[in-house]
């Protein structure tokens, strides 16, 4: 028998129709719906005077637009508040399932698919959000699409896709100290740049990937669209089983379900378009300092120089990019001050993010200029994290606790960077403006940020002098 | 789905590489529960200052560039974001093809499933094209997708590749809904073979 790809044998075993040019219909498993995407697709059903297919495999909740502070019912931007209100009804009248913003499993879509067990190896799974990818950690074929393919999977439950090429991404190795799975995501894409993964399906393998819990899994699989990937995915394992077991939608004939999810590997020969090696004992903390994620050095590095770059088109990107972000060739990335702090986002805001975080600033305060957020990914991690105390040691560290959402990440929320805002960032995206109007973000992993929102400015988490939890 | 058989327009040259979704149309904008519209929101930040005004530095707010319905761009146009918000912008804005040496995967999803044409060409062609738009005024481009070709009265011919499908589907303004319906019955029979796996 032919040898395969995890991605082939996931595409294969989804094919409904094959078109001789390639092209291929493909059955979705599990559909994510939420507010900012989905409004023209329900109403182009309703046109046409089409239904939802599979209701029971549409799942909807609320995560872009919703307000992050307690008493979040009362949103006052009115046009937010009627997208919210037009999802209610689209899910109400169409008979999909929503996680609403009452909900104790409401949640930013990319954190609650996996929490619920909705999320599981072996599906694929669309969501009208390009990091749906995250769920590709799974051992899934996961991957983002538009609105008008949002309204094709509703009425058909199926999408054409071209099959894009395979990517094997190895990360060999251990990773060190104070490098974590957002520092392999960052590492990957400064290498092969914002769009050197266009046109694949990545799957990442070796042994610092196999090391990684699901959480942290996720993270790197999140970040595949920041390389331009289609899907980015890893085979499940014992980690993933553990995960999803005994979780609200996880399969009720789990051993049954077990025995498929263990073929989903890529086999020893399989052949990929592509292959990225990375030394995981190389990588460093990263922060970003430009308005892509390409655009990053390690924490000991320094604000690049225009004149340096390698092509013309390179020089002008990054001399705007400095201009944008206000930033002078050759200063110390150590040396850069931020007037704010977002630890959030579907890229960073599960429980093991928190508590790396919360151990970090545990016994210190933020710093007098800075302000500080910490807001979870989900009601079940806000809730998890609040069991666990870690509420209280970000409080009495000087960070606001919010409720969950995804908040600072895009900005479609009250929760927005001023004008010339320097801010350190766990989300995905530092493009100009995407935190908020003349907003700078830089990109680091949850304890980079943490570090920075106590000293004032960006600093190696590899020198931090951690203190001990104080008794009572 | 408006077809597209062929266009000549006038030429907006936007020599920026990797331009995401997120300048094409900005967040505030995507609160929006209707699909028109957005056209005087596209590349908001870029195209107006803080206050409103527009900025006479951008391409789209210089007179001779008014009524551009063909914009060149750099690589990788159309990452980020998988809104499709932003094809939205492009047409209602009166844009018809964009040209650039690679765009971003879900963007050209989008762009295909709303009329707009997308032609790739080799960074060498873009950059020529680029120049022409800056320098002669009124500069315009003669699409075919009939033909698979790109040319101006000054002696400029390209030819381009675009997937077959996607092709017809312009060509056509085919719904894809439309056809993936007609599918009905391998669809179901799918859903049967697969039912073991309801575990
Ligand atoms: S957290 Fe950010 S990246 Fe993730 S779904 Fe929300 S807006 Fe998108």
């Amino acid at each position: 028998m032919l040898a395969k790809t995890l991605f082939e044998k996931l595409w294969e075993q989804h094919i409904v129709h094959q078109d001789p040019d390639g092209r291929a219909l493909l059955y979705i498993d599990l559909h994510l719906v939420h507010e900012v995407t989905s409004p023209q697709a329900f109403e182009g059903l309703r046109l046409n005077n089409l239904r939802v297919r599979r209701p029971d495999l549409t799942i909807a909740t609320v995560d872009h637009n919703v307000p992050t502070t307690p008493n979040r019912h009362i949103i006052s931007d009115p046009i937010a508040a009627q997208q919210i209100e037009t999802l209610r009804r689209n899910c109400h009248d169409f008979g999909v399932q929503l996680f609403d913003i009452d909900s104790s499993e409401q949640g930013i879509v990319h954190v609650i698919g996996p929490e619920l067990g909705l999320t599981q190896p072996g599906k694929t799974i669309v969501c009208g959000d390009s990091h749906t990818s995250t769920h590709g950690a799974f051992g899934a074929l996961a991957f983002g699409i538009g609105t008008s393919e949002v309204e094709h999977v509703l009425a058909s439950q199926c999408l054409w896709q071209k099959k894009p090429k395979t990517m094997q991404i190895v990360v060999d190795g251990a990773l060190p100290l104070g490098a974590t799975a957002k520092d392999i995501a960052l590492g990957i894409i400064g290498r092969i740049g914002s769009d050197g993964a266009t046109g694949y399906a990545i799957e990442y393998r070796g042994a610092a990937i196999r090391a990684l819990s699901m959480e942290g899994r996720m993270t790197v699989c999140n970040m595949s669209i920041e390389a331009g990937a289609r899907a980015g995915m890893i085979a499940p394992d014992e980690t993933t089983f553990r995960y999803v077991r005994g979780r609200r939608f996880a399969p009720k004939n789990f051993e049954k379900a077990l025995a498929h999810w263990q073929t989903l590997q890529s086999d020893d020969a399989a052949r990929f378009d592509a292959t990225i090696r990375i030394d995981a004992a190389a990588l460093e903390p990263y922060v970003t300092w430009g308005t892509n994620p390409g655009m990053v050095v390690p924490i000991t590095g320094r604000v690049p120089d225009p004149n340096s770059a390698a092509s013309e088109t390179e020089r002008t990107a990054t001399a705007r990019a400095l201009e944008y972000m206000d930033l002078k060739p050759g200063t110390a990335m150590e040396d850069i001050a931020v007037d704010r702090v977002f630890i959030g986002s579907c890229t960073n805001a599960r429980i093991e993010d928190l508590r790396a975080t919360a151990e970090l600033v545990r016994g210190y305060h933020v710093h007098p200029r800075v302000r500080a957020m910490v807001v979870p990914g989900s009601q079940q991690v806000k809730h998890a994290a609040e069991s666990e105390g870690l509420d209280r040691i970000f409080r009495a560290a000087g960070f606001d606790w919010r409720e969950s959402g995804c908040s600072m990440c895009l900005g479609m929320n009250p929760d927005i960077l001023q004008p010339g805002e320097r801010c350190a960032s766990t989300s995905n995206r530092n493009f100009e403006g995407r935190q908020g109007r003349g907003g700078r973000t830089h990109l680091v992993s949850p304890p980079m940020a943490a570090a920075a929102a106590i000293t004032g400015h960006f600093t190696d988490v590899r020198k931090w002098r951690f203190k001990e939890a104080q008794s009572a | 789905m408006r077809p597209f058989r062929e266009h000549t327009g006038i030429v907006a040259p936007l020599d920026r590489s990797s331009i995401d979704t997120d300048q094409i149309i900005p967040k505030q904008f995507l609160k929006r529960i209707e699909r028109t519209g957005y056209g005087e929101f596209l590349f908001f930040d870029w195209r107006y200052t803080g206050d409103g005004k527009p900025r006479a530095d951008f391409v789209l707010n210089q007179p001779q560039f008014a009524g551009a319905s063909i914009l060149i761009a750099g690589k990788n146009f159309g990452c980020g974001s998988s809104r499709e918000h932003a094809a939205w912008a492009l047409s209602d804005y009166g844009f018809r093809v964009i040209i650039a040496p690679s765009f971003a995967d879900i963007f050209a999803t989008n762009a295909g499933n709303n009329g707009l044409l997308l032609v790739r060409l080799p960074e060498q062609q873009i950059s020529t094209l680029l120049d022409h738009a800056g320098q002669i005024p009124c500069y315009k481009l003669h699409v075919s997708l009939l033909d698979k070709r790109v040319q101006d009265d000054q002696g400029f011919g390209a030819r381009f590749d675009i997937d077959e499908f996607r092709r017809t589907c312009l060509l056509e303004g085919l719904d894809e809904i439309g056809l993936t319906l007609k599918h009905e019955s391998e669809v179901a029979a799918y859903e049967s073979r697969i039912a073991n796996r309801a575990w």
